[in-house]
């Protein structure tokens, strides 16, 4: 009983249990979206578009206006420099981008060092999952129950791209407009998801737990609703942590979900440990044909 | 009434056509194998005829949108499907994307993947599968889109033999069934059991059955240096060196 008043005590107050609702309700989603994100190679423009946002969240708070709203305009905005920044070929896509984003990240922090700015730096960078609102709560159940249906609708076809782009064009998908739809969705979850985890840390959260179990899950499905899964364990974790060690409850939560994704990066497959001697043979499924 | 009708195509990509002056038909059933060096132009005629890339000139009458079936090197590994889920990818071709598959589509699928004699690796990682193996789940992926056009790019080339008779009987049954294939090919020997060869080197080099039109004249036009003629007990073979390159025109 000890153990488990150990473990519950984090949500014996309100504010415990609204910050596990707003990490649970991010983390369900972002651990869905992250398989995509990762598998488009998107991880580079998420980190991007996460760091870019920092002025409108520091804009918000100096006009008093919902984090929100700071964060879709900082997201739209910084989505748009970087696409143009990425554009100039005679310094390169990355390169352009690496400029834009420290661009953006120095003119949030000159604008949340400006006498008439609330000091609220530390928690746009880092979150602060303890401090939610209830319209924060609201956004990131909104974003659980819109994102996921779109991703339930955007499966087949983005499952056909990532698998062969070209040969799900001419079943009639349009990848480009996928990406787009990838990105929007993106850009959603990074602007409710950073209300939590802040500009800097809110990354983990959409990639960590698709590299935990990306090499382990059988399907695209499966890989989502067990990144799903275990960003909503890592989060609860870091959460416990949080209270019981007195850390920071963003950081907490960012570093157990990075331990996630290192120790999925590092156990063996399925197929791995099926393949090492003195492993116990399995009955194949079906009967296998001969090869060719 | 032709399946498909080619007349004085001209393609490129911005600049000068990479390929100029084809013209031909197929009729329902017929197999026509594409002939061609790398950069002939067998990919660009493709991509007209898959709609990708509008002509310079002339004019392509067939259906709006065929089945293709590409290389297998275009296709992601590590992306963790079956072949069942590469052959359902087929049904999205039938619209309602937004959906999960119906039985219907489920059916279509499994019947695909046993035409091609991979129903026993259903369940199979596509990454998994052997090259002969992984074509065949691309052939049934297009086989699912019940298409009256055909477009196979080197369906046979480097496939072991197994996979190479599987997808020939395939070949065989579509015939039957009145579909038209254009499969584009380095192998000069197999393009004789085809209905008609087009050969390309830029332009049109040469169309017709293949006794008339694989001749050492026309393959020397088609593939240049890249053509030799090995003799084997007499008998008289070309083979073409294929440099395979990506961003093959």
């Amino acid at each position: 009983m000890e153990v488990l008043d150990f473990l519950l005590e984090p949500v014996q107050s309100g504010i415990g249990r609204r910050a596990l609702l707003e990490i649970a309700l991010i983390g369900a989603f972002c651990g869905a979206l992250g398989f995509w994100v990762v598998t488009e190679r998107l991880a580079y423009s998420a980190e991007s578009l996460a760091h870019g946002l920092l002025p409108g969240l520091v804009l918000a708070t100096i006009a008093g206006a919902p984090l929100l709203l700071g964060a879709a305009g900082g997201a739209l905005a910084a989505a748009a420099l970087l696409a143009l920044a990425a554009r100039d070929e005679r310094i390169g896509a990355d390169a352009g981008t690496a400029v834009a984003v420290t661009g953006l990240v120095g003119l949030g922090a000159l604008l949340a060092f400006t006498p008439e700015s609330p000091t609220r730096l530390e928690e746009l960078l880092f979150g602060d999952p303890l401090g939610v609102t209830d319209g924060d709560l609201i956004a990131a159940a909104l974003l659980l129950a819109a994102g996921g249906a779109a991703l339930a609708a955007l499966h087949r076809p983005l499952a056909a791209v990532a698998f062969d782009s070209a040969g799900a064009a001419q079943l009639g998908v349009r990848p480009a407009l996928l990406r787009l739809a990838l990105l929007a969705l993106l850009a959603l979850a990074v602007a409710v998801a950073v209300q939590g985890l802040g500009a800097l840390l809110v990354l983990a959260v959409l990639v960590a737990p698709p590299v935990a179990v990306r090499r382990h899950a059988g399907t695209p499905g499966r890989a989502m609703l067990a990144g799903a899964a275990l960003a909503v364990l890592a989060g609860a974790v870091g959460i416990g942590v949080s209270f019981h060690a007195g850390s920071a409850a963003g950081a907490s939560v960012a570093l157990a979900l990075c331990a996630a994704a290192a120790l999925g990066a590092a156990l063996p497959t399925r197929a791995r440990r099926a393949a090492r001697p003195g492993a116990p043979a399995r009955a194949p499924r079906r009967t296998p044909a001969a090869p060719g | 009434m032709s399946a498909l009708r080619v007349e004085g195509l001209s393609a490129g990509y911005g600049g000068p056509p990479v390929l100029r002056d084809v013209s031909f038909e197929a009729e329902p059933g017929e197999t026509v194998c594409v002939l061609g060096p790398n950069g002939g132009g067998k990919t660009t005629l493709f991509r007209v005829l898959l709609g990708e890339l509008e002509p310079q000139a002339g004019r392509v009458a067939g259906p709006s949108r065929p089945a293709y079936v590409a290389q297998t090197e275009r296709t992601r590994l590590d992306f963790p499907v079956s072949a069942l889920d590469v052959a359902l990818m087929g049904t999205l071709a039938r619209g309602r994307w937004w959906l999960p598959p119906r039985g219907a589509d489920r059916s279509a699928a499994a019947a695909a993947l046993e035409r091609v004699g991979l129903a026993d690796r259903a369940d199979t990682r596509f990454g998994e599968l052997s090259g002969g193996q992984r074509q065949r789940a691309l052939l049934a992926r297009a086989l699912v889109q019940d298409a009256r056009l055909l477009l196979l790019d080197e369906p046979l080339s480097g496939v072991d033999p197994a996979s190479a008779a599987s997808i020939a009987g395939v070949f065989e049954e579509l015939r039957a069934e009145g579909r038209t294939l254009l499969v584009s090919s380095h192998d000069v020997e197999s393009a004789r059991t085809f209905d008609s060869v087009l050969c390309l080197h830029g332009r049109q080099v040469a169309f017709g059955p293949p006794a008339e039109v694989l001749d050492r004249s026309t393959l020397e036009a088609t593939y240049g240096s890249e053509m030799i003629v090995l003799e084997e007990g007499g008998a008289k073979r070309a083979v073409t060196v294929h440099h395979h390159e990506h961003g093959d025109h």
